[in-house]
């Protein structure tokens, strides 16, 4: 089985990659974009039966750092 | 004292750090790789700057799970002290040592320069062969030297004389300027800003061994 983990900053933490593609795009002359939040995407191939618990501390012992990011994840 | 420098694939600082421990203690460290489980018989811990496993992921957070780290966070618990400069900051922080992260800096630039530190709190074992108040000199390289960490943590931080150096002029974007923090116990310090490149005159200056003498005088 596959997990898919987003991984992104959390609200209010300063994204100054996101911004500088942000202005690339402005400069590249795409208008109406708000703003941009730049995160990770992760793809775990698991053993069959891998429990959630088992993947949610994957993202908090390593994949995520709960002090700067959120993470959500995506069975397939 | 006896101390011991951590080397991790893609440390740079690490033989830099060790001169600075030899010069100051008279005494050749143990250089420690990351894969062992078990630190010889120190009174200090230097976990050194460079880029350990890449920065893959995030700066210090493959490192913080490496083997030998273990045994560092157990020894902290025990009261050895932990020396984390630059990319040992960053470990230290990922290892849960201490509060906060390093992120990107904010205006994307690897920063590698001289800069201007505040000591805020001279009564820590790392800092009290400096002047409270007074200004050093130290240089910084980095790419992700941007403390962050929540309100309340910075406040709590403020509060129990933790920010050890702050940044005379805004460097990198963190919070407050913070450029170095101890933990509550005060027996770990991570510092962006790099003491071991500041040892001999003919390196433009010593500020960075006043850290270095307040360690062997606090330590033996």
């Amino acid at each position: 089985m596959k997990a898919k983990v987003y991984v992104t900053l959390k609200n209010g933490v300063l994204d100054p990659q996101g911004k500088a593609i942000h202005h690339a795009l402005e400069a590249l002359g795409f208008s109406g974009v708000n703003d941009v939040r730049q995160g990770k995407f992760i793809e775990l191939d698991l053993a069959d039966g891998t429990a959630d618990a088992d993947i949610d501390e994957m993202c908090r012992k390593l994949l995520a750092n709960t002090v700067i990011e959120n993470y959500r994840v995506e069975k397939a | 004292m006896k101390t011991a420098v951590i080397v991790f694939p893609g440390s740079n600082c690490d033989r830099d750090m060790a001169v600075a421990l030899r010069d100051a203690t008279g005494r050749e460290p143990a250089m420690v790789w990351h894969r062992d489980t078990e630190l010889p018989d120190v009174d200090l811990v230097a976990v050194p700057g460079g880029f350990s496993y890449g920065d893959y992921l995030r700066s210090g957070a493959m490192a913080a799970r490496s083997p030998i780290m273990r045994d560092v966070i157990d020894k902290a618990a025990k009261g050895v002290a932990v020396l984390g400069v630059c990319n040992g900051f960053q470990i230290l922080t990922e290892a849960g040592l201490l509060p906060g992260a390093l992120m990107r800096n904010a205006n994307l630039s690897f920063i590698c320069r001289d800069v201007d530190l505040v000591v805020e709190n001279a009564q820590t074992m790392f800092s009290s062969r400096y002047d409270q108040g007074s200004t050093v000199r130290i240089p910084v390289a980095h790419h992700d030297g941007n403390y962050f960490a929540d309100e309340a943590t910075l406040d709590r931080l403020e509060g129990e004389g933790r920010v050890v150096f702050r940044y005379a002029q805004a460097c990198n974007g963190s919070r407050r300027d913070i450029a170095g923090i101890v933990n509550d116990a005060g027996n770990v310090l991570g510092m962006m800003p790099h003491p071991e490149r500041l040892i001999e005159a003919e390196q433009g200056g010593t500020d960075g061994k006043r850290l270095f003498e307040g360690l062997v005088a606090a330590l033996g």
